[in-house]
């Protein structure tokens, strides 16, 4: 059986030296480069010991997929194809996962739904594969612009599913995410998530770990599911499922094997609060409003906040990291003191405010709101509006500025 | 903090994972009972505990330890079989100790034979046919493991222990975790240690194992 720790501090082919994660993430020195969302991708990958990466390029609303190319020719990644359809690349990543190797594929909007099907066989399959997606519009008329609509469909399959804000965020947890979804307990696959474009696409400081170090490979001998074995499930639930049975003891079993996947992303609870310091971050949350969201609308809920405050209101802020764990119990404690709270949001039907109030007593106190969606941008501005309009207070519309 | 227990059922037609009811896995040194964690050396005794009480205490070894696929296994294994030896010399007559194998996790066609193996799509059968009514699993890939586990809780009224070399069981009513040879080796002595201080349980006709 391979032993993770023993390689700790030997050098790989590219002369990398395995280095222990926590080390890694929080002890080893950082230089601040100014690099787009895909570029930090790629400087992830370049040190996450990636067996496996399968490419559907979702380009123009990400280039992540192609710049990890450069890597495999760099000799970083171990594999490295493009894949006939979205459909087909996620097929592949889980041939690859079932053979025992660190997995890692982009996909974006319509991608991301094309794919579907393949990601509660991932999560059924126990499969720690880690995908990438730079959320985009999903519907007719087609959208390249960031839309985060496909996250409420991936918040039901048994993947993990975390929303970042930053490009630092991304950076980090596309290495830190590995941890968790190969934890035995845990070893599902990982849908990590942000906004397209904004993230993707722009440039930021990011602060990046020593090139020179990297993650500890996959040791897939610590699988919760045999490695690929033909004649046995889950590989065999597939070809030959045991489900199709009509029986009492099918259906039970699957009924059982559909709740150890739920178990799974309830027990990757401790290690996500461990990697990520909590799944969410809070300010101000003694303040009597509150805003409350995930992605870059955290970043526009800072701004709206600011200039809140400029006017002498007090607004405190929720950051949702992970969606999947959901932090319930976290957002419970973090909002019982508010009066009211605002859930802004880049997409039509408000699943964060839905979430919300599923989770929280009194969740009339929630505004589902504002949303923008299509690839709109959300001035800071109408965050304020929102906030004013639902407390009686005059505000300022925009719907008119520019004319 | 939960106030569910991992206790023997039949619980539920179709019973919760302990994890969805709040119940968490122990740390390094730690084993759980019923859900609450404890210090591993109070996991031993426990688990002695209830070899002993059982009519039929019952050991079920899987894959991971069946096959002779590295050093560590084969230590394993051979612990094991030192486990089921101290079980079945430190019982009574009228007890009834058992090893049955769960050599894989295929789905059985058009039957499984209860008496020689264990399935973990149907282990519940292999329960209820032997009237076990404690029993230990060891060398079982982790999902397979609580598959069963849940399962027997759903069903049977069997008290279900995890020797697990990974993260440890929630859905066991006792679990290990970090399971080496040697901490086989301790449980036995744990068994050998109690032999005789433990009254064989008053149980019902079918052996504890209801449906």
């Amino acid at each position: 059986m391979a032993d993770t720790h023993s390689v700790i501090g030997t050098k790989n082919k590219k002369g990398q030296t395995y280095t222990d994660t926590w080390q890694l993430m929080h002890e080893a020195p950082r230089t601040p480069s100014f690099y787009t969302g895909s570029e930090v991708i790629k400087e992830a990958l370049r040190r996450a010991s990636c067996d496996v990466m399968i490419a559907y390029p979702i380009t123009p609303q990400s280039e992540a997929a192609a710049l990890i190319g450069e890597l495999f020719a760099e000799g970083y990644i171990g594999d490295y194809f493009r894949g006939e359809s979205e459909f087909a690349v996620m097929s592949q990543c889980a041939g690859a996962a079932f053979g025992g190797a660190r997995v890692f594929t982009t996909t974006a909007g319509p991608g991301t739904m094309r794919a579907m099907e393949n990601f509660p066989m991932w999560a059924g399959a126990r499969l720690p594969i880690q995908m990438i997606v730079t959320c985009r519009g999903i519907n007719s008329p087609l959208s390249i612009q960031p839309d985060t609509l496909e996250i409420a469909y991936l918040l039901n399959t048994g993947m993990l599913v975390w929303h970042a804000e930053t490009a630092q965020d991304f950076f980090d947890w596309i290495l830190k995410g590995y941890m968790v979804s190969e934890e035995p307990d845990v070893h599902l696959p990982l849908a990590l998530c942000c906004d397209g474009f904004f993230v993707t696409h722009t440039k930021d400081v990011v602060n990046l770990t020593p090139a020179d170090m990297c993650l500890p490979p996959y040791d897939p001998y610590r699988s919760p599911v045999p490695c690929m074995d033909m004649e046995c499930p889950p590989v065999r639930m597939m070809r030959d499922p045991f489900v199709m049975k009509s029986n009492y003891i099918s259906y039970a079993t699957h009924a059982s094997w559909q709740q150890e996947v739920w178990a799974a992303i309830e027990r990757s609870r401790k290690h996500t609060i461990k990697w990520l310091n909590g799944l969410i971050e809070t300010e101000n949350v003694d303040a009597d409003v509150l805003i409350v969201a995930s992605g870059t609308a955290v970043s526009q809920g800072r701004e709206a906040i600011r200039l809140l405050e400029d006017e002498g209101m007090r607004v405190g802020l929720v950051k949702v990291k992970a969606l999947r764990p959901w932090p319930g119990e976290e957002i419970r404690e973090a909002t019982k003191h508010a009066k009211h709270i605002f859930v802004p949001e880049f997409n039509v039907t408000g699943w964060l405010a839905k979430e919300i109030k599923a989770t929280i007593p009194n969740s009339d106190r929630v505004h589902a709101g504002p949303h923008v969606c299509g690839g709109m941008t959300m001035p800071p501005e109408i965050i304020v509006q929102e906030i004013k309009t639902a407390l009686g207070m005059k505000a300022m519309s925009l719907a008119g500025r520019g004319s | 903090m939960t106030q569910y227990r991992v206790l023997p059922g039949p619980e539920h037609f179709l019973p919760p994972a302990a994890a969805s009811m709040g119940i968490c896995l122990p740390n390094p040194g730690e084993g759980h009972i019923n859900g609450v964690i404890v210090p591993e050396e109070k996991a031993y005794e426990e688990a002695a505990r209830q070899f002993l009480m059982a009519k039929v205490p019952t050991i079920f070894p899987g894959p991971l330890v069946l096959w002779a696929w590295n050093e560590k296994a084969a230590k394993k294994a051979t612990a094991i079989r030192h486990l089921y030896e101290t079980i079945k010399a430190c019982v009574t007559p009228q007890q009834q100790a058992m090893l049955i194998p769960m050599p894989d996790y295929r789905p059985k066609y058009p039957k499984i034979n209860p008496e020689v193996e264990i399935n973990p799509n149907h282990p519940n059968l292999t329960i209820w046919h032997n009237k076990i009514d404690a029993c230990m699993f060891v060398g079982v890939h982790c999902h397979q493991a609580n598959l069963s586990l849940k399962i027997i809780r759903g069903g049977t009224s069997c008290y279900t222990i995890a020797m697990c070399a990974q993260a440890g069981h929630e859905d066991a009513m006792l679990s290990f975790r970090d399971a080496t040879a040697e901490k086989i080796m301790r449980l036995a002595e744990w068994v050998k240690k109690l032999k005789g201080t433990v009254k064989v349980s008053q149980v019902t006709s079918k052996g504890g194992a209801s449906n």
